[in-house]
């Protein structure tokens, strides 16, 4: 890529939108999953008895069960929802700023 | 709490790697034919499927990379077949089978590092590399020494990561199919290495699909069959399980009482899996950055299911193998007193698989054991050989100047090599404790392999000095401190004491390379530093956008 090709596609608000909110979003959703992730491993060294706590009285079911599957669905959704958003708005954002790249040529 | 760290530690190695747990002496089995006659179409159709890509595979590209064709459904598949080893399969529902709650808490671990793969590495990795993931890290910065350095923590890697499978197959095969340790091991060995010197990426591709799709459906036939015992009712199970094995089973247990080797592991095991070279490999196989975003969608879905089903398999276990006259084994039974299963506890799954379906579905989960094995060393030799041909050959030896017909050349010839060595290391490691094997892998690619890759994406400022006197310092104090701590300062050299305490270094080794990184780069100021911080908004341009990227090539 020639220097003024690279001034020009950052000069491009296009890409300075898609760069600032694909980061952002990005950055957000590793923050949900390591706060997710590490309070369950925090919660399980230092009160490993909350998690083991039965749903009811008379059940055997623990409250670490159900948590524990969520973990593994939430860390799915978030992929789905990073995927979602990322295949229409920043596609199509990208396709913006490669248009006005080869226009430039 | 020295206790309970044992507890965690004895428990994560037997973890980690199947073979540990079934232990060092072996008994071989009786010929079990279902599962030879099943294993043998395996093996007739994954040649059938190496002979069709050896006739697509005429470019490095395609050998490397299949040519970019593969879609992210596929990837997505052939990543879940990456990831889901024999150790995870056998290993986790193991686990769940001995300590029920623990065995959960180990999968959430393996699955939470996809995610942020997705966020931050997989669509840059695709936009600015080609073959292998040194591709990125040197793209601004000096190839002979990040080449260098990137290739030597993938080679490392790779021959860890070998050993502890070749090990684990051959004990497993044994086991199973009644082989000789070492035939079984030569077996593996040669079939992997026709794989792929033949037919390259594409073959390893479909193999892996192949793999996983069998897996993923026989492990869905177990964990249905299990819940029908119940009427499909998870209360019932948990009830019956704990009839067996006492309530414990639904709390978590000793695995995670320590928070430095909690934290320790969870960080091996997320930057772990982001710097694995046959992981990464796997981006390149796509053609543009939203295949590769929708790659690790599908492989987060089906690995996350996949461990599921291993929890359902465990409890299964609990059930129905637990005391159960059939698959106790009574020599051992005599000496140690228990309810010891055959084999040790993980072969609760295989066992589990007899009681829900007799001979025909062990046969077929035996058979899906071995090609899981295939499929995973297939994958890494690949990555092993990449690295020697494209970083080693092609870039440092010829700077970048060898032609891709002769790099194809290097790349077989190595993966015929690694083959080799990969059998002999086996071999000479039959009887040896090689727990720390996987766990140095990981700690390696996390301390090594991730910082360097992260940090030329993400941070400017990022100079060739910063990222090989980092790097190297992550490398070298993961494996001191590997050496340095319980498993081989204590288990197999014998000492009283281990000089480092925890079993994973990760913690501190993957810091010990961020600050040197760091420290290292701010404090660079040489003309070529300056070269590559101002090359930087080129690389960000093209990983953000994909302007300029490999595309895939007509087929």
């Amino acid at each position: 890529m020639r220097k003024e090709q690279v001034e020009s596609i950052k000069n491009d608000p296009n890409f300075q939108e898609l760069v600032s909110k694909r980061s952002r979003f990005a950055w957000t959703l590793t923050a949900a999953i390591l706060i997710v992730y590490f309070s369950f491993i925090l919660l399980l060294a230092y009160s490993p008895g909350t998690l083991g706590t039965p749903l009811s009285e008379d059940a055997v079911t623990t409250v670490g069960i159900p948590v524990g599957v969520a973990i593994i669905v939430f860390a799915f959704a978030l992929t789905g929802i990073y995927v979602r958003r990322a295949n229409s708005e920043f596609d199509a954002l990208t396709q913006k700023i490669k248009d006005k790249a080869k226009e430039n040529e | 709490m020295l206790g309970r760290i044992l507890v965690f530690i004895a428990l994560s190695s037997a973890m980690l790697f199947a073979a540990d747990a079934i232990g060092g002496m072996v008994e071989k089995q009786a010929l079990n034919v279902p599962a030879i006659i099943m294993f043998l179409l395996f093996v007739g159709g994954t040649l059938g499927i190496t002979y069709w890509a050896a006739k697509r595979t005429k470019t490095a590209k395609d050998f490397y990379t299949a040519g970019g064709s593969i879609t992210g459904f596929q990837n997505g598949m052939a990543i879940a077949g990456d990831y889901m080893s024999a150790a995870s399969f056998l290993g986790i529902s193991g686990l769940v089978y001995m300590k029920g709650y623990d065995g959960l808490i180990y999968s959430i671990g393996f699955l939470v590092g996809w995610p942020i793969i997705l966020f931050l590495v997989a669509e840059q990795l695709r936009n600015l590399g080609k073959y292998t993931f040194a591709d990125v890290a040197s793209y601004r910065l000096r190839q002979m020494p990040i080449r260098s350095l990137a290739a030597s923590g993938s080679i490392a890697t790779v021959i860890l990561y070998l050993i502890a499978q070749m090990v684990g197959s051959g004990k497993l095969i044994q086991l199973l199919f009644g082989l000789q340790y070492e035939i079984a091991v030569i077996l593996v060995g040669v079939l992997m290495i026709l794989y792929v010197v033949f037919g390259g990426m594409l073959a390893t591709t479909w193999v892996q699909i192949i793999k996983a799709f069998l897996l993923l459906s026989g492990a869905t036939f177990m964990a249905v069959a299990v819940m029908a015992h119940f009427d499909f009712s998870f209360s019932s199970l948990f009830a019956t399980a704990t009839e067996m094995k006492g309530i414990e089973i639904m709390s978590p247990g000793g695995l995670v009482s320590d928070p430095v080797s909690a934290i320790s592991l969870a960080i091996a095991l997320m930057f772990g899996t982001a710097g694995l070279p046959h992981i990464l490999m796997r981006f390149f196989t796509v053609g543009d950055a939203k295949e590769a975003r929708k790659s690790v969608f599908y492989a987060t879905g089906f690995i996350g299911y996949f461990y599921i089903l291993t929890f359902i398999i465990g409890f299964g276990a609990i059930v129905m193998v637990f005391k159960n006259p059939e698959y106790l084994d009574l020599a051992k039974q005599a000496v140690e007193g228990g309810y010891p299963i055959l084999g040790g506890n993980n072969m609760a799954a295989v066992h589990l698989s007899h009681a829900v379906g007799g001979d025909f579905f062990l046969g077929f989960i035996s058979a899906v054991a071995f090609a899981t094995i295939l499929a995973v060393v297939s994958g890494l030799t690949l990555a092993g050989a990449s690295a020697i041909s494209h970083d080693l050959y092609a870039s440092v030896i010829k700077k970048g100047k060898a032609d891709g017909i002769a790099e194809m050349k290097v790349s077989k010839i190595a993966t015929i090599v690694l083959g080799l060595i990969a059998i002999l290391m086996g071999i000479a490691f039959e009887n040896q404790n090689i727990a720390f094997v996987v766990g140095l892998a990981f700690a390696i690619a996390a301390s090594a392999n991730f910082p360097i890759l992260f940090l030329s994406m993400f941070w400017k400022k990022l100079t060739t000095r910063g990222a090989v006197i980092g790097g190297s310092l992550g490398l070298f104090t993961a494996v001191m401190l590997v050496i340095l701590g319980p498993i081989v300062w204590v288990d197999i050299l014998g000492n009283a004491e281990a000089i480092f305490p925890y079993k994973y270094p990760a913690l501190f080794s993957v810091s010990a390379a961020f600050i040197g990184i760091w420290f290292f780069s701010i404090t660079d100021s040489s003309d070529s530093a300056a070269e590559e911080i101002e090359a930087f908004d080129a690389q960000y341009v093209r990983s953000q956008t994909g302007i300029g990227a490999e595309g895939a090539s007509g087929h």
